[in-house]
């Protein structure tokens, strides 16, 4: 034992260099939160509609409503937020590739606000609700927007992506996630 | 110094002096947030400064300016009003952000290594300590020297007598 005592500062910087690593990795983000949501069904809200030819969206409409049986993603977005306006033309790559509904909840925004930044960017949104008070977004935990739920169909919470998405992202998480949920 | 330089500096300093007291710290919590009865608003000052804010993550909501802070403490104050105890407003908030949302994390299997580390850091440091000095002690007992080494030792030192008594005004040491 005496002889392998040697070792033990090798040992150490081995331990240290694992931690530090991991600090380095590029893909870690040290103040995400996970969501206590995940595998648990969505919580209840009803938002109502934003525009006035899009309905609005209500949780009743995943439990036996007109979503249900369908994978679904919610995002949160708001015009006085910039990185959706990053995230924004992704959400087709949703809509398109994936062939899933988004469903849009425009959070703490004045509609017209709201409604001018779909008319400028683009409306992917199957259904648009507003949550003016911002008491929806607390429902689902949200820290901020952009924030995207993917629900599946039995109306459960299977992941959540905290900041905008990016083709990257869609194409190594939620694609094969979405696959999986769609068997 | 001139008199009229002397008042343009003491007129700046009670400048600086007024604005610093009636700025103060920061109040986070609006008075429009406050709660009537005073008991409950001290309950949910109390159940605030316990809750992060999810956004700025190393200050509590009761100190937070960030919007979402606001929401929260409106949202614990509203819950107390409904008649919630307090933990079950806790509960609420950890319902939906996770334990995360308590700066004081529970106690359970996942937070162990949080709770547990640093003092499992501790008592191995100590452990350590323990036995180096154990082995130190060990190490000082040498064995006696043998006759031989001892003459040895004796001539060594008688010869070095001799030399050093000379040498000690021009190298000794210098302290």
């Amino acid at each position: 034992m005496r002889r392998s005592v040697f070792l033990l500062p090798l040992v150490v910087l081995a331990a240290l260099l694992v931690f530090f690593l991991r600090g380095l990795d590029p893909a870690r983000d040290p103040s995400a939160i996970d969501s206590p949501l995940i595998g648990k069904a969505l919580p209840t809200f009803s938002a109502p509609p934003l525009l006035a030819d899009a309905p609005g969206i209500d949780s009743q409409d995943f439990v036996g409503g007109k979503l249900h049986g369908q994978v679904v993603a919610i995002n949160f977005f708001a015009s006085w937020c910039v990185p959706c306006r990053a995230e924004h033309p992704v959400l087709k790559q949703l809509t398109g590739e994936l062939g899933m509904p988004v469903i849009g909840i425009a959070y703490k925004d004045k509609k017209d606000a709201a409604a001018g930044f779909l008319a400028e960017m683009g409306n992917p949104y199957q259904q648009l609700g507003t949550d003016e008070s911002g008491r929806i977004g607390i429902d689902f935990g949200i820290t901020g927007v952009p924030e995207t739920f993917i629900i599946d169909k039995q109306g459960i919470v299977r992941d959540r992506v905290a900041g905008p998405l990016n083709p990257q992202l869609i194409n190594e998480e939620i694609a094969p996630l979405v696959k999986e949920l769609n068997k | 110094m001139s008199g009229r330089r002397l008042l343009a500096v003491l007129c700046l300093l009670l400048a600086l002096l007024t604005a610093g007291l009636t700025a103060g710290p920061a109040m986070a919590v609006r008075p429009d947030e406050m709660l009537s009865d005073p008991a409950l608003e001290a309950r949910a000052r109390a159940i605030s400064k316990d809750i992060r804010c999810v956004v700025c993550q190393s200050e509590n909501i009761d100190e937070s300016d960030a919007d979402i802070a606001h929401d929260l403490r409106v949202l614990v104050r509203e819950q107390l009003m409904a008649g919630k105890s307090d933990q079950q407003v806790r509960d609420f908030l950890v319902a939906r952000y996770g334990d995360f949302v308590l700066l004081k994390p529970p106690f359970k299997m996942k937070t162990l290594l949080l709770w547990v580390g640093p003092f499992a850091v501790l008592l191995l440091a100590a452990a350590g300590i323990l036995v180096f000095y154990r082995r130190r002690r060990n190490a000082a007992e040498a064995p006696p020297l043998s006759a031989d080494e001892r003459t040895k030792l004796d001539a060594f030192m008688t010869a070095n007598e001799k030399t050093g008594s000379s040498n000690s005004d021009s190298e000794g040491p210098a302290r």
